[in-house]
């Protein structure tokens, strides 16, 4: 400090860090936040959760969960998704999900799952999940959001695909009791949402979509499998005449997004998309996984995510699919492969001596005994 | 107790290759229907248990604050005692076994949680993990038999330094936290190497324990009476304190010494484990260790190691589970001819006790005492304790002569 002036501000601080210290040294090993936590878990301060404050079924298999954030959530774009950490059957899993809604009032957030076959979060949120419940959050991420220069739009949504998309709509036109509200930020936008979808009542915010389509918000033009057969993407332009002017928002599995990916790239047209999980196609022999005093038996088609996780060992995660790095650890020995398309990675000398090869554990499996860090 | 190698009856002696393999494979199955069945319910119970164990600690602390007053003192004592031995029995000892990993929860997870003791929990987790679980009981090999300062089995060569052992054992009993501190950086060991050739482990592991123990001792000894000062509690808040680490000790040490003191509990030879198959290993867990019968309550307040056989069975199930296998492992006991050994806990703390006193005397001196002999056999002593090793050595060798003379006598 330069000179003898202390702002209360300072002042304010210094005293509150020396409280902190006290309350530290009276709660050793322990934090104060263990103890707070228990009284007050979305305060400010302490690691980000959630209360689920209602489920609202919105088809057979899918329902929209409405949770209130801790204190410190930081807010998202439309589009964006957050991870939440829930305890199914006792254990911690991560999943990434869409939000479906603009910033609300209430300062609730909410996310739409559809149950995926066999699928432990998706299942457990849609059917078993109970008001009351805390969950565990990340801040929401994400790039797939509008672009505010681009007027013009097309939506691609298949299946929960659907989910970011009507999280955007419903920023643009918030629904209220008396209807669609017309915003003036939203006027100059031309919007068409082509929504595939199994068959119609499968069909996730079908009737949110009628209903922006009736008010003239949106150009809707729904694709149901059994009715219209699958969608052939080279066949877009004959549902949308437009499409070269509009840029391309895309969400739904892989197939599709690669398939608009080529005929996108193909014509020169802008295209954004975001994908819900990686497709694996390659599979090769696997090996023992080390980490640390864990030793397991680590199948070539497992990641390592996995594997390390049902071995009981705390592993950094993120997406799952290979996209936020959120999951890399240092490969100290051994070999991976990257489930996406084979390549392997192979720790070298050189590379081990200086902490290890940087490896997404979500997307690459055993490809031969193999040791990581946590 | 002799290991059982040299025992005159083999307590296990009737079991084949086979039996034994086949005992093996019923414990797996008991261990895997619990595996198979772990989920939710365990969750919510050992959440419940660390949250009551806070709710406690704060609660009593609180109490203390007023600790002048005499009930808020006896209150808050008992309550500060209970949360101690919670934290180290039901909750860290078996979170550091791993027995919650499988939640996924950082914050109640083996390789993250710290207790309130003065062994920082990596060093504990070595010590007691990796060594006593690996060798119970072997004679050598588990430092936990006697930690290193005592007599805990006949064919330990008997000195007259072990006649202060039930003292030695008592002051451990009361310093317990410290005890085991010590016995975590192998103290005694590394003191009798010279300071400059001692390890950098060695060196870092007394820093840090030390660390732990600072902190510990400012939480307990300074921060929560000085935070009584406002009304005039200092001091009894200081001694709640003192009150609470001491009960703590006497009590964590009780129940472990219950767990493979107690007479019957067998030791094994050092050459006995090499090779040693799945199914032998759970056969010396199963005579290596004793169980403490009793209620709920004292279950929860031994951490569940009042089923010491079923912990050491499967030490990363989860605690609450033990109670529900017992039944199953005590059939296996008689299924396949072994002693399953519990006993309410005065008795099991007596013969544990029992034990260390007869072993601080010679072979046999105890038993042969009575109130008649008792000159001689006392002469005796003072003999052997003030006699070189020589003059011990003789006096063994006729008690042992003598002996095998009655014997024969007996079976004429
Ligand atoms: C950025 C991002 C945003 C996402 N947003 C949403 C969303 O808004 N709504 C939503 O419902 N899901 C969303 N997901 C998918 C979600 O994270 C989970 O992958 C999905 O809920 C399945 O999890 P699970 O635990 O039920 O399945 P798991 O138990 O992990 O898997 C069970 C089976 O389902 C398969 N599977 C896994 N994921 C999917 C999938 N997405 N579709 C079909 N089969 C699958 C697996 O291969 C496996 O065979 C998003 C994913 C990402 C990466
Ligand atoms: S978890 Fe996101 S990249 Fe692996």
């Amino acid at each position: 400090m330069t000179d003898t002036l202390v702002r209360p501000n300072d002042l304010d601080r210094s005293w509150r860090s020396r409280l902190s210290r006290v309350a530290e040294a009276a709660t050793t090993p322990l934090l104060p936040a263990d103890y707070l936590d228990l009284v007050a878990p979305l305060r400010s301060g302490t690691d980000l959760r959630a209360r689920i404050v209602s489920v609202h079924p919105e088809t057979r298999d899918a329902a929209t969960i409405v949770l209130k954030p801790g204190a410190d959530w930081a807010g998202h774009v439309p589009g964006q998704y957050l991870r939440i950490g829930i305890d199914v059957n006792g254990v911690r899993e991560w999943r990434a999900y869409s939000l479906t809604h603009g910033p609300r009032a209430d300062g609730l957030i909410s996310i739409t799952v559809k149950a995926v076959p066999d699928g432990k979060v998706s299942n457990h949120l849609v059917h078993a999940a109970r008001p009351g419940t805390l969950v565990h959050l990340e801040q929401a991420t994400g790039d797939f959001v509008l672009d505010p220069s681009q007027t013009r739009l097309l939506f691609v949504t298949a299946g929960s695909g659907v989910t970011p998309v009507i999280g955007m709509l419903r920023n643009l036109f918030p629904v209220t009791d008396a209807g669609v509200v017309d915003l003036p930020r939203s006027k100059r936008l031309d919007i068409v949402v082509v929504h595939v979808a199994p068959s119609e009542p499968d069909s996730i915010f079908l009737d949110n979509l009628r209903e922006l389509d009736s008010h003239g918000s949106i150009t809707l033009v729904p694709r149901y499998d059994d009715q219209h057969g699958v969608l052939d993407v080279d066949a877009l332009a004959d549902l949308v005449p437009d499409l070269a002017e509009r840029t391309t928002y895309a969400c739904g599995p892989g197939g599709l997004l690669d398939a608009l990916t080529e005929h996108h790239a193909e014509k020169g047209l802008e295209l954004f998309t975001e994908q819900f999980r990686a497709g694996f196609v390659e599979a090769g022999d696997g090996g023992t996984l080390t980490i640390g005093d864990i030793t397991v038996e680590a199948d070539g088609a497992t990641p390592l995510l996995d594997v390390a996780e049902a071995a009981g060992a705390l592993m950094p995660s993120g997406c799952r699919m290979g996209v936020c790095f959120g999951c890399v650890v240092p490969l100290k020995e051994g070999a991976v492969r990257d489930l996406r398309n084979g390549a392997i990675t192979t720790a070298d000398p050189i590379s081990s001596a200086n902490g290890g090869v940087p490896i997404q554990t979500c997307i690459n499996a055993a490809a031969g005994p193999c040791t990581i860090d946590r | 107790m002799t290991t059982i190698q040299k025992k005159p009856v083999d307590p296990t002696a009737h079991l084949t290759a086979e039996d034994i393999e086949n005992l093996g494979k019923e414990l797996d199955a008991i261990r895997q229907e619990v595996l198979d069945t772990r989920g939710e319910r365990d969750a919510r119970y050992i959440r419940r248990v660390i949250k009551a164990q806070r709710g406690l600690e704060a609660g009593s602390r609180a109490l203390l604050l007023f600790s002048i007053f005499p009930p808020a003192w006896i209150a808050g004592t008992t309550g500060l005692s209970i949360a101690k031995i919670l934290d180290n029995m039901e909750v860290g000892h078996n979170i550091m076994h791993g027995q919650w990993d499988w939640m996924r929860d950082p914050k109640i997870h083996s390789t993250t949680w710290e207790w309130d003791n003065a062994t920082p929990s990596d060093m504990w987790k070595h010590s007691h993990n990796e060594l006593h679980h690996t060798y119970t009981n072997v004679v050598g090999k588990d430092n936990d038999l006697g930690y290193g300062i005592m007599r805990v089995d006949e064919d330990q060569r008997w000195q007259p330094f072990f006649l202060a052992q039930p003292l030695w054992n008592f002051i451990n009993a009361c310093f317990f936290e410290y005890g085991i501190a010590a016995y975590d950086l192998e103290l005694g060991k590394n003191l009798a190497i010279p300071k400059e050739k001692r390890s950098e482990e060695f060196k870092t592991g007394v820093k840090r324990t030390l660390g732990k123990i600072r902190k510990q001792a400012t939480k307990d000894y300074l921060v929560h009476p000085a935070l009584s000062i406002p009304t005039g509690s200092f001091l009894p808040t200081l001694a709640a304190n003192v009150t609470a680490n001491v009960v703590r000790n006497l009590w964590t040490h009780s129940v472990i010494m219950c767990g493979h003191f107690p007479e019957g509990v067998e030791t094994f030879e050092k050459k006995s484990i090499d090779g040693e198959t799945r199914g032998e290993w759970y056969l010396r867990q199963m005579l290596g260790s004793a169980n403490i019968s009793g209620g709920r309550a004292l279950h929860m307040m031994t951490g569940n190691l009042s089923f010491q056989i079923e912990h050491h069975l499967f030490p990363d199930l989860p605690s609450n589970r033990y109670a529900e296998v017992a039944p199953q492992v005590q059939a296996l006991f008689e299924k396949y001819g072994l002693a399953y050994h519990t006993g309410p806990l005065p008795k099991q703390v007596y013969s544990a006790w029992h034990k260390i006193v007869r072993l601080s005397l010679p072979n046999g001196w105890l038993a042969e005492t009575t109130p008649v002999n008792a000159p001689k056999q006392l002469a005796k002593l003072y003999k052997m304790t003030t006699g070189g090793p020589k003059v011990r050595r003789a006096i063994e060798a006729r008690d042992r002569q003598e002996a095998r003379r009655r014997a024969e006598a007996d079976a004429a």
